[in-house]
């Protein structure tokens, strides 16, 4: 990290454009929350809407993924200049194989998220869709990172 | 065609102070979240019966102009709660999905071909 950017640990910093959000396993209920303040804070900075979209839809599919899938994990983005990165790290259980998750309609999602709507398959390839570089990093067992970049200057 | 004018057509059942104001563009039905952030558009009403406050993150990134649940089914409060912090209006109806999605269907065509 560059020494001049600044390390937060909660979601209430005002002028700050580094954020971590935490998320935890099986909890639906703080689902949204880094994607909304994402959103504000491309909308203050003046991103077109379109940017915003795609960006948000990346992070709640990402969010939503850790909550399905994982024990814990976390979701932090970082504004550097005209991109944006969204990574989001969780603690297990790992992608046995990247390439079937990326198919979309494959899923390995418990019942119980399907009864929220979720786990049709569809987060990652939303995830792929809408980001404009994707880079997974999983070992089963263990955990997944995804980092998300977007162009906040570009459109697709 | 409005929000506003939408409910007073079809009889609807506004459940908090949403943005009655947004034009209505079209409308999307899926209880598949990651479906309608793939697919719904802008403007757009939705119908679901998924009724838990994922879908106000859902419908507030997709731009879409509200929500309606049919079947009559119970809207959880902080569902409505956070819907109305994002100004996006929950509506409800008795109807079931498919008669209000036919309904709406052939009053958006007719609204379009004024």
């Amino acid at each position: 990290m560059n020494p001049e950017e600044k390390k937060i640990t909660g979601p209430h910093p005002e002028e700050d454009k580094e954020i971590y959000f935490p998320l935890n396993g099986g909890d639906f209920s703080d689902a949204g929350a880094g994607s909304k303040r994402l959103r504000e804070e491309l909308a203050a900075l003046g991103v077109p809407a379109q940017v915003i979209r795609r960006a948000a839809i990346c992070a709640f599919e990402a969010e939503i993924n850790v909550i399905i899938h994982a024990v814990a994990g976390s979701l932090h983005y970082m504004i550097n200049e005209d991109i944006l990165t969204i990574t989001i790290t969780d603690m297990g259980p790992g992608i046995k194989d990247v390439a079937l998750a990326m198919k979309e309609g494959y899923t390995t999602a418990p019942d119980w998220a399907r009864t929220y709507g979720w786990g049709s398959g569809m987060g990652l390839p939303n995830i792929k869709r809408n980001a404009d570089d994707l880079v997974i990093d999983s070992v089963p067992g263990e955990g997944t990172t995804l980092k998300i970049f977007i162009d906040l200057k570009a459109d697709k | 065609m409005n929000i506003q004018e939408l409910i007073g057509i079809l009889k609807l059942d506004l459940k908090n102070n949403g943005c009655v104001e947004g034009v209505v563009s079209g409308c999307y039905v899926s209880d598949m979240l990651s479906d309608v952030l793939a697919n719904g558009k802008e403007g757009n009403i939705w119908i679901t019966r998924q009724t838990h406050p994922n879908v106000v993150a859902v419908a507030a990134i997709r731009g879409l102009a509200g929500i309606i649940v049919p079947g009559g089914k119970q809207i959880e409060a902080d569902t409505l709660e956070k819907a109305e912090s994002e100004c996006i209006p929950v509506m409800s109806t008795p109807l079931q999905t498919f008669e209000m999605a036919g309904t709406l269907y052939n009053l958006l065509l007719k609204n379009e071909k004024k």
